[in-house]
C-alpha cells in the first residue's frame, strides 16, 4: 500500500514552550518529560473533515446576534490559510471566539466587571474557499484584565482554531492587532521565542479590505505545516 | 516570500460555547459498525488537581481500521456512519467522556500493523500548544509489537493504556491524563 507523505515538524523557535515562567498557568500544567517524537503514520496524516453544511448562514457575521447589532467598532478579518509551500488549504473549518468590545466574554467563568452585550456572542465559524481564503465580520474585541500578575491585561485578540488537512496540522492560536501597547507586556504573546514569528501573530490593517462607512479591514494569513518529502511509511 | 509556520497560542479559559457543542462527544451512531465503548477520564495537573477548563479531541479509525480521509488508501471499507472525530471539555471534576467504537488496527511504519489506538489532542489554559497522546486498549495482544508503545520506557508505558472500569452494559474504559509529575502521561511529538 502506498501512503502519502507525512508532514513537516514544528519549526524551531516558532512555537512556545510548554513551561514558560512569565505565564503562571503553565507551571503546574507543563509536562516534565519532553514529548516523545514518533514517525508519522496514517494516524497523523489523516484528520477530521467538516462539511460546509454544518455551518449556519450567519456564522461568519458576529455583528448580528439575537435580533440586534453588536456594539463596537465593526471590523473585517480576512486572509488565507496556506501550507509551508504556499499551497492553499481549501474546505477547512476555522472557528473563532473573542471578547466583546468592552473586553468581556459571553462565558460563565468570565467575571470581569465589564458589560455583556446581548447582541454579541463572540462565536463564529467559516470554511476556507478553494483558494484557502476566509472572511469574518465582527467587532474589535476589547482588552481585559487577568490575574497572571499585578495589573495584567490581555491585548486585544481573537482566538482561532484550525484543523488543516491532518491530525498533525491542528492549530489553535490568537490574532492580535497592530500598534497595541499591551503586546510588549503580554506573557502569552511573548511566549513565542522568535521575534519575527511573534509579529506573524499581528494582523495588518488594510484599507483595501476596509468597507467605506461600514467596517475597518484587517488581513491575517495562517501558515500550517506542509508536507514532508518522505513517505509516512513505506 | 517563504511561508513560515503560524505560532501556537493557548486556547485560554473561554472557548467552551464556541468550540464545544453537545453531541460532539458522541462518535458512535446507532448504525455505526463495531464494538461500542465508552471512554472516560480525568485531566489532572502537577498537584493532582483536576482541570475544569480543558478541551479533549479524539481522532480514530473505524472498526475495520480505516480512517475516513482521502489519504487513507487502504482497501478497507469506509463506514458511512462513522467519521471518527470527537470533542469534549472537562467538567468541574476534570472529567471527560466519549461514546465511540473500538477502532481496528491501522498500518504504521514499514506497513506493519499498529495496535488499535485513539489519537488524542489536549488543549487548556496554561498549555501554549496542544498536548498529543494515544489511548491504547488493555488485553490487546498486538500492544506487545506496537512501535510507539515499544519506544516508551516500560515504567511509563501503562500511562498510554486505558483501564477497564466495567464491562456491562458496554465496555467502560478509563484513561486519565496526568500533565505533570508522578504518573505523568507520555505525550507525543507529532
Amino acid at each position: 500500500m502506498n501512503t502519502p507523505a507525512g508532514y513537516r515538524r514544528e519549526a524551531p523557535g516558532i512555537h512556545p514552550p510548554y513551561d514558560y515562567r512569565a505565564y503562571a498557568s503553565t507551571h503546574k500544567r507543563a509536562p516534565r518529560h519532553e514529548p516523545m517524537r514518533i514517525e508519522h503514520t496514517l494516524s497523523e496524516i489523516t484528520g477530521p473533515r467538516f462539511a460546509r453544511d454544518t455551518l449556519g448562514p450567519g456564522d461568519g457575521d458576529l455583528t448580528l446576534f439575537a435580533g440586534g447589532e453588536a456594539l463596537g467598532e465593526r471590523i473585517i478579518v480576512t486572509g488565507r490559510v496556506l501550507d509551508e509551500d504556499g499551497r492553499a488549504i481549501p474546505d477547512s473549518l476555522i472557528e473563532i471566539w473573542q471578547a466583546n468590545s468592552a473586553g468581556r466574554y459571553a462565558h460563565d467563568s468570565d467575571q470581569h466587571e465589564a458589560p455583556l452585550d446581548p447582541h454579541f456572542s463572540g462565536i463564529g465559524r467559516v470554511m476556507t474557499g478553494v483558494d484557502g481564503a476566509y472572511r469574518f465580520l465582527t467587532v474589535k474585541p476589547g482588552a481585559y484584565p487577568w490575574r497572571n500578575h499585578y495589573n495584567a491585561w490581555r491585548p486585544n485578540h481573537i482566538h482561532f482554531s484550525l484543523f488543516g488537512p491532518s491530525f498533525a496540522t491542528r492549530l489553535i492560536t490568537q490574532m492580535y492587532f497592530p500598534g497595541d501597547p499591551l503586546l510588549a507586556l503580554d506573557p502569552i504573546f511573548n511566549s513565542v521565542p522568535d521575534a519575527a514569528a511573534r509579529e506573524r501573530l499581528v494582523a495588518s490593517f488594510d484599507i483595501g479590505v476596509t468597507i467605506p462607512e461600514q467596517a475597518l479591514g484587517y488581513r491575517f494569513d495562517f501558515v500550517l505545516r506542509g508536507r514532508g518529502a518522505t513517505p509516512a511509511q513505506s | 516570500m517563504i511561508p513560515l509556520q503560524t505560532p501556537s497560542q493557548t486556547i485560554g479559559p473561554f472557548f467552551k460555547p464556541s468550540l464545544v457543542r453537545s453531541g460532539d462527544e458522541t462518535l458512535a451512531r446507532r448504525e455505526s459498525r463495531g464494538e461500542r465503548i465508552v471512554i472516560v477520564g480525568r485531566v489532572l495537573d502537577g498537584d493532582g488537581a483536576p482541570l475544569d477548563d480543558a478541551m479533549v479531541e479524539i481522532w480514530q479509525a473505524n472498526a475495520a481500521g480505516r480512517y475516513d480521509h482521502r489519504d487513507d488508501l487502504q482497501e478497507k471499507l469506509i463506514d458511512p456512519h462513522f467519521h471518527g472525530f470527537g470533542r469534549g471539555s472537562t467538567d468541574q471534576h476534570g472529567c471527560f467522556r466519549f461514546d465511540t467504537i473500538k477502532p481496528g488496527p491501522v498500518p504504521g511504519v514499514g506497513n506493519v500493523l499498529q495496535a488499535p489506538h485513539i489519537n488524542v489532542s489536549l488543549f487548556a489554559r496554561g498549555l501554549l500548544k496542544r498536548l498529543v497522546t494515544r489511548i491504547y486498549f488493555p488485553d490487546e495482544p498486538s500492544n506487545a509489537a506496537d512501535a510507539v508503545l515499544n519506544a516508551v520506557p516500560i515504567v511509563r508505558r501503562s500511562t498510554l493504556i486505558a483501564r477497564v472500569e466495567s464491562t456491562s452494559p458496554q465496555p467502560l474504559l478509563r484513561f486519565d491524563i496526568v500533565l505533570q509529575g508522578e504518573n505523568e502521561t507520555v505525550f507525543l511529538d507529532v
